[in-house]
């Protein structure tokens, strides 16, 4: 359950990470793979070492989805459909993944921004990222 | 039998040579009471957990937060034991404290985002694994008495 403030903070923040969602999506990427070796075998098909343009690029993917559902987080279900029936139908994705993915994007952010990244902040973006993955698993069956 | 690369000791003992107990400690409690607010149900005789400043300022969950990161030192002596060496504590737990292992798990969580705060880029993807691998084993040690 977000407050009207949290959906403040998250809009916000993702806001000003817009700019560097290629960086922040990477790393966050990169901190999945190398702390949840089984998240790598989504991606045998690319090319995920660090700084290789399919990471980056793909990461940026990631985190602007990510900051545009912030936007409008009541919308999310409207904001997500197609990428709900990308991630069922195409992707299948084990929905585990989606949890480790989000902590790595946690810890990223605090990588990032250090002590600005408070609990309050944490606790906001915690509960934006999980429901973010409930909607983007709600066709999977 | 933990094995760990050399890369993982090394880590290990460097992230907590630099690691002031008393703030991270106390910073890393409190996080985690205002981030899985639940968790507070453990500790209803520590005053005043209203809001996340309250937590925050509480200097009874500061201390803690240090009791806990002294805890946390004995398995970095004992990298090699830490199962052996969180026996008794892991009884304490379960059978005084009746703590939900669960929990464990979510305060590591807490520890790894305040020391990535701390360390910012030095916090690399790597040295996210061998912290988080250390974490893995310690709160896998802490559940093992539980019956």
């Amino acid at each position: 359950m977000l407050s009207t403030r949290e959906k403040e903070l998250i809009a916000e923040i993702w806001g000003r990470l817009t700019p560097v969602a290629e960086d922040i999506g990477a790393e966050a990427l990169l901190r999945m793979f190398a702390t949840e070796p089984g998240s790598k075998t989504y991606f045998s098909h690319l090319d995920i070492s660090p700084s290789s343009a399919h990471l980056r690029s793909h990461g940026k993917k990631i985190v602007l989805a990510i900051a545009e559902g912030a936007k409008d987080i009541s919308q999310l279900a409207v904001t997500l459909g197609p990428l709900q029936t990308l991630h069922a139908y195409q992707l299948r994705i084990d929905p585990t993944n989606f949890k480790f993915f989000s902590h790595c994007m946690l810890v990223t952010l605090a990588a990032h921004m250090r002590n600005d990244f408070t609990p309050v902040a944490h606790a906001a973006m915690d509960k934006y990222l999980s429901a973010f993955a409930a909607v983007l698993a709600e066709k999977f069956r | 039998m933990v094995v760990w690369t050399d890369f993982e000791r090394a880590t290990i003992a460097d992230i907590f040579s630099k690691l002031d107990y008393e703030a991270v400690g106390g910073a890393t409690l409190a996080r985690c009471l205002i981030v899985y607010p639940w968790t507070q149900r453990y500790f209803a005789n520590f005053g005043n957990l209203y809001n996340a400043a309250a937590i925050m300022g509480n200097p009874m969950i500061a201390k803690h937060g240090t009791t806990i990161l002294h805890g946390l030192d004995r398995a970095v002596k004992n990298m090699d034991n830490i199962k052996s060496t969180y026996a008794e504590l892991s009884v304490l737990h379960s059978e005084k404290l009746h703590v939900d292992p669960d929990n464990f798990k979510l305060l590591s969580d807490c520890l790894t985002i305040v020391v990535a705060s701390q360390l910012g880029k030095a916090f690399t993807g790597d040295v996210q694994a061998a912290f988080q691998k250390f974490l893995a084993v310690v709160v896998s040690s802490l559940g093992k008495q539980y019956h």
